[in-house]
């Protein structure tokens, strides 16, 4: 997917106005935090169950090849096959190899992230390969020929006339003057336009929620159902998953499982969770005949052995996106690429370099909100500060920005001529201030005014008036 | 005094020295009504947030190096900010992995340091202040304070026993203001629309006045309220609790 994450700044100025985003994006705040406390709040052990699933994933992460290959050997036992690629144009490459070999013209799919990394649905196309979206969300954005703007609600950005709208354009087979006022409704048509396409479907892509070392299976949860439709119908199942999502054991999948929908969605467990181990067996009633694993790594390697390390821990539930305040008043096409929120703006740089995705990291408040929900206690505000070192390090932040800090860094190691200029400064703004206690407009500070005023200092500083306090007793 | 009382090294912080010098004069009245013997270092400047969050660690490590010096040697170090107070309490050490020596110090100053009023209730074990506040307050609980050092009840505690006083609380008290020190400045329009939330949340409460225990989140409260034409008063939780109430609230013109 094209990156315009280097336009973040245009990108907000356009969200923060857009009245339908707005209005998706008020709605969504309060639910997901309510439904994710109440379910925490039912479980004692979530704070133990937290620690575990970091041990378990710092575990996998540090030894990872071993467990990398572990799986590879089960899912080969099994009569799978793992694709191993380095980038994503590797990944592509082997899809489409695997579509070509069971002469594939349509592949339905399930939810995936990485293939968004990828970008596989423009590139099947290219090939002349039709690809379906099966989750309902991600098939409304599939029609809207735009990328998803939340990792679990992928269509979050839209309210019900847009979906309308798309249904309209897209369904041209069905009665224009259908009601479509009821969300059932759609829900309905939705599913019966794609009946027929989970049918017809010669490769059914998923992703994974996890692959378990010790047996080869992979596990997708989903609320739809999609999911288990996309994988047992077509000739081939193709497992699309980025390499972090290993867990040694069936337990250890349990164990995370138990943070996941709790954390994302508030739910206790998702509606289906489905392990896939290899294709059919003989005696099975259905299933794939072929079973791919395509493992990509697209950079995830790089930052093992670095400060960034902990972000592959991550999964994907969104608690740091439903939390987190830049989020809820942008939106998630506001950053750019794939990942949003206090997630992406970690991870993003990893993957497509600091310099596309500079903003991401800088667009924190440092609030803290993220890492206190995130279920595998990833230290995110950490971890965006350390993209901001890097970026200072390389010269990359903003000059106007390096000059200011540089002006004030200069005084406050000097504490006399800092007491002499911060004295200046509270007298020259209090006096200008007095009239009214405050600034509707101040040089250097129009990002300030532009919305709010800015409170005038009392007139002395407290170190100067301490002094003399201190003198005269 | 007796003289078994702690020694307490104020670090008074950049806002509101330059800002709001009340508050630095109610956290001495506050900690010496609680038995400590208040001392001001006059080498102390800020504490490096801004340079450590623009990722500029070099001034960061040169700027806490001396702030460390300067608040060696005393019982506690109390900063009426859950914001700076975290930073030498969580940050500070970090900085300086690499530096033992340097590293000895800092993990001292960071064990001794602690925001005002969460050491007032918390390591003085006070329970109820000596003051009066006509009104109905609401309080916004500031990032770093609640989720670095757990500050929460604290201030809930001693506004609960202020004469005069009724306490609202605010939905979404937990949510970020939009401050974020150099957040607000890189980027406004974010920054400012969190504000414009923060506002109408605030105005919905019913309350006359808006208190918290961070100088940056109150000027950019305060900011938003007054642009809006909020009559809503701003005041740092400090000067209610000290009973110093004779500057104009934060914003406002001298009566």
């Amino acid at each position: 997917m094209q990156s315009t994450t280097r336009d973040f700044k245009d990108n907000v100025k356009k969200a923060i106005v857009e009245p339908g985003l707005q209005k998706a994006l008020g709605m969504m705040k309060t639910g997901f935090q309510v439904r994710r406390l109440a379910a925490i709040e039912k479980l004692p052990e979530f704070e133990q169950l937290r620690d575990q699933a970091r041990d378990i994933k710092n575990h996998v992460l540090e030894n990872l090849d071993f467990y990398l290959e572990r799986f590879e050997r089960k899912v080969t036992e099994a009569g799978g096959k793992v694709h191993w690629c380095r980038t994503a144009d590797e990944a592509r490459e082997a899809i489409l190899g695997i579509c070509r070999g069971v002469g594939a013209r349509t592949v339905t799919k399930g939810k995936s992230m990485i293939a968004e990394e990828i970008a596989l649905n423009d590139f099947l196309e290219e090939k002349g390969i039709e690809p379906i979206e099966t989750d309902l969300g991600e098939y409304i954005i599939q029609l809207r020929r735009e990328p998803p703007s939340h990792i679990i609600a992928p269509a979050i950005h839209l309210n019900k006339t847009d979906v309308i709208d798309a249904f309209q354009k897209a369904h041209t087979h069905l009665d224009p003057d259908r009601p479509m006022e009821e969300p059932t409704t759609l829900l309905e048509e939705a599913r019966g336009v794609l009946r027929p396409k989970f049918l017809a479907a010669d490769v059914g892509i998923t992703g994974a929620n996890f692959m378990i070392a010790e047996t080869g299976s992979t596990i997708i949860v989903t609320n739809e159902g999609n999911g288990d439709l996309t994988q047992i119908l077509p000739k081939a199942h193709v497992v699309l998953a980025s390499l972090e999502k290993l867990v040694p054991t069936f337990e250890d999948a349990a164990t995370i499982l138990r943070l996941l929908a709790r954390s994302a969605t508030g739910q206790e467990f998702s509606v289906y969770t489905t392990v896939s181990t290899g294709p059919r067996r003989p005696g099975d009633l259905d299933g794939p005949e072929e079973f791919h694993v395509v493992l990509l790594d697209n950079g995830r390697t790089n930052i093992l052995g670095t400060e960034f390390q902990e972000m592959l821990r991550c999964i994907r539930c969104s608690a740091c996106l439903n939390h987190c305040p830049v989020y809820a008043t942008v939106g998630g096409h506001a950053y750019g690429w794939v990942y949003p929120g206090p997630m992406g703006a970690v991870l993003t740089p990893t993957l497509i370099g600091i310099e596309e995705a500079g903003h991401l990291p800088n667009a924190s408040t440092f609030c803290g909100r993220c890492e206190s929900v995130c279920p595998m206690r990833i230290p995110l505000p950490k971890m965006m500060r350390h993209w901001r070192e890097r970026e200072f390090e390389r010269h990359l932040s903003p000059a106007s920005v390096r000059a200011g800090l540089a002006f004030w860094a200069w005084f406050a190691k000097r504490p006399r001529l800092y007491r002499l200029a911060t004295g200046m400064a509270a007298r020259l703004l209090g006096l200008f201030g007095r009239a009214n206690g405050r600034y509707g407009w101040l040089p250097l500070a129009s990002g300030w005014t532009k919305g709010r005023d800015f409170p005038a200092p009392e007139g002395k500083t407290f170190m100067n008036q301490w002094a003399k306090r201190e003198k005269a007793s | 005094m007796p003289a078994s009382s702690p020694r307490v090294g104020l670090f008074v912080t950049c806002l509101v020295d330059l800002m709001r010098p009340s508050v630095g004069f109610a956290a001495v009245k506050l900690l010496e009504n609680a038995g400590c013997r208040v001392e001001v270092p006059a080498t102390q400047t800020c504490c490096g947030q801004p340079a450590y969050n623009s990722g500029d660690r070099g001034d960061t490590r040169d700027i806490a190096r001396g702030m460390i010096e300067a608040f060696t040697g005393f019982d506690y170090v109390v900063v009426p900010s859950g914001s700076c107070a975290g930073m030498i309490h969580e940050h500070y050490p970090a900085l300086f992995a690499d530096e033992p020596e340097t590293l000895a110090k800092a993990r001292e100053l960071a064990a001794c340091t602690h925001e005002l009023v969460s050491f007032l209730v918390d390591v003085m074990k006070v329970e109820r202040v000596e003051a009066a506040y006509r009104g109905t307050v609401t309080y916004h609980d500031s990032c770093s304070g609640l989720r670095e050092l757990k500050i929460k009840k604290q201030p809930r505690q001693l506004l609960g026993s202020v004469s005069g006083l009724t306490l609202k609380e605010l939905p979404g008290a937990e949510i970020c203001c939009g401050f974020g020190g150099t957040f607000c400045v890189k980027y406004p329009d974010i920054s400012e629309r969190m504000a414009a939330e923060k506002a109408d949340d605030i105005g919905a409460t019913g309350a006359d006045t808006l208190l918290a225990g961070d100088m940056g989140c109150l000027m950019n409260m305060a900011g938003k309220l007054h642009r809006k034409g909020s009559p809503v008063r701003v005041r740092h939780v400090a000067e209610v609790l000290a009973g110093i109430t004779d500057a104009p609230p934060i914003g406002e013109p001298k009566a």
